[in-house]
């Protein structure tokens, strides 16, 4: 564990709230919500990734989301392939397309990433609707999510498993962060002509990230299609790879909670604001706006920022 | 068989047309600010429907209806420039291609809120029979659609070449400091920038709506595509998004007629793509003016 005291407690208030909220409510809407919720927070914290320590921007999430899903779909549904290992040849497909996609794009300068993805997610939409199992009205009977022969058909049973693989990616991601390469990110981040006359190889570390995004982003896909059970393409749109931009923003790029926090919020929010549907592009674009322009930062490092004034004033 | 592909040929230089006035649009603004204004479709969006709103529902004449389209389209831009691009100080990239994505998106809600998730139409310009020409057809719109894309074309070629204002903007473009320096005000001209581009992707759409319905949520495919234009001509390159629209369009015609009409939309995201991997100066722009480039 490289983990840092903070992280470390952090991380136990975190799963300490994943226990318990199936005993606070017996809901099956609130913790749908929350598995939603979960899946989202898997695609967030993989563009945290990539942004706040990379400095690279994706518009393109919902291509490998939707890559993710649709892969093992297919494998399981129609190939009658284990899900587990249906799940993991999905990662794998992303993993692919991330690399053809990443190695020539971010050779260049600037952000011609976020271009490029931009152009993938829609392809990736557009070959979906037209060569994806029953084209654009998507298709069922996907199994459910099992493991060694036991299948999580409870909603609650899901729950636990979606929040279980975050807190796993959360914790792979923070140590990752401050390991040899996390640092290297960080200074390629600050400056990429420093870090390069350093000796690192900025090029390299940028697709490997890209690729653990994807590849995130993939999982996510995955236990959604295990869930639903039913998957259409317009839950891989361009509007996606913006709902998870907007997580990402309103809960804070330089943090990796920022990302959990951040897709909790966006996921909950339209259920609260579902009186207003005609609204609800509209309230989108707002919030991100707003959060863009007067809460750079983002709620958590906000919210650590507000923590460590009031600490240093009872302190004095 | 020359016919059938003149008749392509001919849809695609319509289509094309738009996507060459979207893509002068992103370079106007690039040029000045090397933004990325992804709310650049939505400015098409809003000449389409503020067309049909000022000539169908107010019944207003055509050409005051045409002026205060712009008009509208103009303020749009300016405000968007007033209230999300200029607080921003620090020109950082990444923040400002969200700012622009989070715009597009504010613009598309406000437009599903007025007119709803319908596709709008109009009456063309000019009434008359289609022009046949060896046996394909011409609808007058589309000489209309691609007439108008010339007209602003060669007005806007004048106005950076041969006005004042029009200098002092590429001014801006090629050296911001140095611009500020001899005396130009940079943020006037920033905000001209969007305010010109705004106007050119709403006179596109007024003049397309007639031939090819809109929606509130044409915008993103329409930015992509203006985008995909502007990089192939070689970003800032206004006569190679103009040569880069057309080709596009062109292209995206002779798909949907001799392969399958579902793969149109991929045709100008795979250009888009190799463009990027393998000539990211664009086809028609030097890789040495390239290289100096911020983005």
């Amino acid at each position: 564990m490289i983990m840092n005291r903070t992280n470390f407690s952090a991380m136990l208030i975190f799963v300490s709230l994943i226990i318990s909220l199936p005993f606070l409510t017996g809901s099956a809407y609130v913790l749908t919500v929350g598995i939603f919720s979960g899946i989202n927070a898997l695609v967030a914290i993989g563009l945290c990734v990539l942004m706040g320590y990379a400095g690279q921007i994706s518009l393109g999430q919902a291509g490998f989301y939707g890559i993710g899903a649709y892969v093992s779909s297919i494998l399981s549904a129609h190939y009658g392939l284990p899900v587990i290992m249906s799940l993991a040849l999905g990662m794998l497909a992303a993993a692919l397309a991330a690399v053809v996609l990443a190695v020539p794009s971010l050779r260049l300068k600037g952000h011609y990433l976020a271009v490029a993805t931009l152009g993938f997610g829609e392809i990736i939409q557009i070959a979906l609707n037209e060569w994806g199992p029953g084209g654009p009205s998507g298709f069922g009977d996907i199994p459910k999510f099992g493991i060694f022969g036991y299948t999580l058909n409870t909603t609650r049973s899901f729950f636990y498993l979606t929040w279980l693989v975050v807190a796993a990616i959360m914790a792979f991601s923070i140590n990752l962060m401050n390991s040899r390469s996390g640092r290297a990110l960080k200074a390629i981040h600050g400056s990429e002509l420093a870090s390069n006359a350093m000796g690192l190889d900025v090029v390299a570390l940028k697709i490997k990230v890209f690729v653990l995004s994807a590849v995130y982003a993939a999982l996510a896909g995955g236990l959604y299609a295990h869930y639903i059970t039913f998957i259409s393409p317009s839950s891989f749109s361009f509007f996606y790879s913006v709902l998870v931009l907007m997580m990402v923003v309103v809960g804070g790029i330089t943090n990796l909670w920022g990302g959990i926090v951040g897709a909790i919020v966006v996921t909950v929010l339209p259920e609260l604001l579902r009186r207003f549907e005609e609204l609800d592009i509209l309230a989108y674009g707002l919030i991100l706006t707003l959060s863009l322009l007067f809460m750079r930062d983002g709620i958590v490092p906000l919210l650590i920022d507000k923590f460590r004034k009031v600490f240093t004033v009872a302190r004095s | 068989m020359l016919t059938v592909f003149l008749q392509f040929l001919l849809s695609g230089l319509t289509v094309g047309a738009v996507y060459a006035l979207v893509g002068i649009g992103f370079n106007i603004i690039y040029n000045a600010t090397s933004i990325i204004n992804l709310a650049q479709g939505e400015f098409v969006v809003i000449g389409g429907l503020m067309m049909w709103f000022f000539t169908e529902s107010v019944k207003l004449p055509f050409f005051v209806s045409i002026l205060l389209t712009i008009l509208t389209a103009g303020v749009v831009g300016l405000l968007m420039e007033r209230l999300t691009i200029r607080p921003v100080k620090k020109t950082d990239l990444l923040l400002m291609i969200m700012i622009t994505i989070s715009v597009s998106i504010v613009l598309r809600g406000l437009l599903m809120l007025k007119f709803g998730k319908n596709s709008y139409s109009y009456d063309p310009f000019t009434e008359g029979e289609p022009i046949s020409i060896s046996g394909a057809i011409i609808q007058q719109q589309t000489l209309w659609v691609i007439g108008v894309t010339a007209l602003c074309t060669v007005l806007l070629f004048l106005f950076f070449n041969k006005t004042l204002t029009g200098k002092a903007m590429k001014a801006c473009s090629v050296d911001s400091t140095a611009a500020r320096l001899v005396g130009i005000n940079v943020s006037r001209m920033v905000m001209l920038s969007f305010i010109l581009s705004a106007m050119t992707g709403a006179i596109g759409g007024i003049a397309i709506t007639p031939i090819s319905l809109m929606e509130y949520d044409s915008g993103p495919m329409l930015a992509v595509k203006g985008f995909c234009a502007a990089i192939m001509g070689g970003l800032g390159r206004g006569r190679g998004a103009v040569i880069g629209g057309f080709l596009i369009g062109i292209l995206e015609s002779m798909t949907a007629g001799y392969l399958h009409s579902g793969l149109k939309d991929a045709v100008a995201l795979i250009i888009l793509l190799l463009v990027l991997f393998f000539r990211p100066s664009g086809i028609f722009g030097s890789s040495a003016a390239a290289r100096l480039r911020k983005f």
